[in-house]
């Protein structure tokens, strides 16, 4: 019996199918976290895909060999028809996993998703300080109506994932988001460091914590989960600037997962449109099957054979692949370049020391997750 | 057919009544010519024994029974099949894949 997250590639062998596929229904969303992952380039609700082209994105989805499904955005309740696409994913044996803010869920809208064969609900929360959390999402009264969703779920008898972004400006929160979670009756917790690309990228500074910090949060991870063995799952999300290995970033480019966009594009991670000079494919105009086999941007961090000293002659080049390429981008100027997460990257010295840096100088006001003018993909 | 979270660890036991919870769902992966066991955010490829257990692991059969059954199709001893199934079951437990 092997254990693994739905992004490992311990499942995957050569190139085979993907097992999870990450749904963004929509980029609208009334929350602003400044640490979102959705592209500073927001999608534009006229763009967004429609009803019929969903139904037939899963079908072929779930053809090619993905078992789970995750209804994530933006915020995926603002669209109206996410009873059909949850009953689609039903029929077609897919584990639908609704990722949600929760704030603009009715109890019968949660009850009809649940009727129509909704597998699990995640529900972020901000902090277990409501001002903070609410300050946070830059949403009044949102702390409040996420834990009455998350309520509803328990008593619809839906599994439940609290998932809680952890950053300097809730750090300190963790033994009661710990606590909250078990109160709410969660099955699982996901005490997830904030990963810093994108919009968390520009809140860097107001976002990193502190070595000593992150060390602190792992502590207290392990002793909750020796405490809560057997009653409730926690999964740590460690913020990579002060690792030593990369993460296996989404278990390797083109292996487990992919991402659609609201307006069909598809892509080998969420963030892999910051990646300059790659194309990618759209499901209105290519076969997802093919997308996934053939594509340019799938093929091009795929496996090994981009990769670059000290990647290609190191030993671990097959269990990281060489962490993350936006990561790289960002921070080395090249995709190709290992990850500077890596301490074998020429780059990590510099890449620990400004996380080091940053979260000893004061923290910045947050830039807010916001349409920006001239900002918008399309 | 409770499907509260458990508020403390389940201990497996013998006379323990093993099952998957309604979250939870073993089903063939065509794709792949295996099963798999799927839970939130979880994917688990079971190996043929422990697949043998859980297709067992039904809400009416007890532990000591599935060992029973299993000594019988195997012509084995039942003390050290018992004493696996247990162990086998309890890891599940922990990874929330089995409730009893």
């Amino acid at each position: 019996m092997s254990a693994e997250l739905g992004d490992s590639s311990e499942a995957v062998t050569a190139l085979t199918a993907p097992i999870g596929l990450l749904a963004e229904l929509t980029h609208r969303c009334p929350l602003q976290c400044p640490y979102c992952s959705n592209p500073l380039a927001l999608e534009r609700v006229d763009g967004e895909l429609g009803s019929d082209i969903w139904q037939d994105v899963l079908a072929q989805a779930a053809e090619l060999g993905v078992l789970q499904l995750h209804l994530s955005g933006g915020e995926p309740t603002l669209r109206r028809d996410l009873e059909d696409i949850v009953g689609r994913a039903a029929s077609l044996g897919l584990y639908s996993n609704l990722i949600t803010a929760g704030v603009l869920l009715t109890r019968d809208r949660l009850a009809a998703l649940a009727e129509r064969g909704l597998d699990h609900v995640q529900v972020s929360i901000q902090d277990s300080d409501a001002a903070n959390a609410d300050r946070i999402a830059h949403y009044a009264g949102g702390h409040a109506k996420k834990l009455e969703v998350a309520r509803w779920t328990r008593a619809l008898k839906l599994p439940l994932t609290i998932n809680a972004p952890i950053h300097r400006q809730n750090i300190d929160s963790l033994p009661a988001i710990i606590e909250l979670a078990l109160e709410l009756g969660a099955h699982r917790l996901e005490v997830a460091h904030v990963q810093y690309y994108g919009w968390a990228l520009e809140n860097r500074q107001a976002l990193m914590p502190t070595r000593a910090q992150v060390l602190n949060s792992a502590e207290l991870v392990d002793q909750a989960r020796a405490r809560l063995k057997g009653v409730l799952v926690i999964d740590f999300v460690v913020p990579d600037y002060y690792a030593r290995r990369p993460k296996p970033c989404m278990g390797g480019w083109g292996r487990g997962i992919m991402t659609i966009t609201p307006s069909g594009n598809v892509l080998p991670c969420h963030a892999a449109q910051s990646i300059g000079g790659l194309a990618f494919d759209n499901v209105r105009q290519r076969r997802l099957k093919d997308i996934w086999f053939h594509s340019a941007a799938f093929q091009a961090f795929r496996g090994t054979h981009w990769m670059r000293e000290p990647c290609r002659s190191c030993d671990l080049r097959e269990l990281d692949w060489g962490g993350c390429r936006c990561q790289a981008l960002a921070f080395t100027g090249s995709a190709a370049n290992a990850d500077p997460a890596c301490d074998k990257s020429p780059a990590h010295a510099a890449f620990t020391a400004i996380a080091e840096a940053e979260a000893g100088r004061p923290a910045p006001p947050f830039h807010f997750r916001r349409p920006r003018a001239g900002r918008h993909a399309g | 057919m409770s499907q509260g979270r458990p508020t403390q660890r389940t201990m497996i036991a013998a006379a323990s009544v093993p099952r998957l919870p309604s979250h939870v769902k073993l089903r063939h992966d065509a794709a792949r010519e295996r099963w798999v066991i799927l839970a939130p955010e979880r994917l688990l490829t079971p190996d043929a024994i422990a697949l043998e257990v859980l297709k067992l692991c039904d809400g009416e059969r007890s532990v000591d029974g599935i060992a029973d059954l299993l000594a019988d199709r195997y012509a084995a001893g039942k003390d050290q099949i018992l004493g696996d199934v247990m162990s086998m079951l309890q890891d599940l437990a922990d990874k929330g894949v089995i409730t009893a």
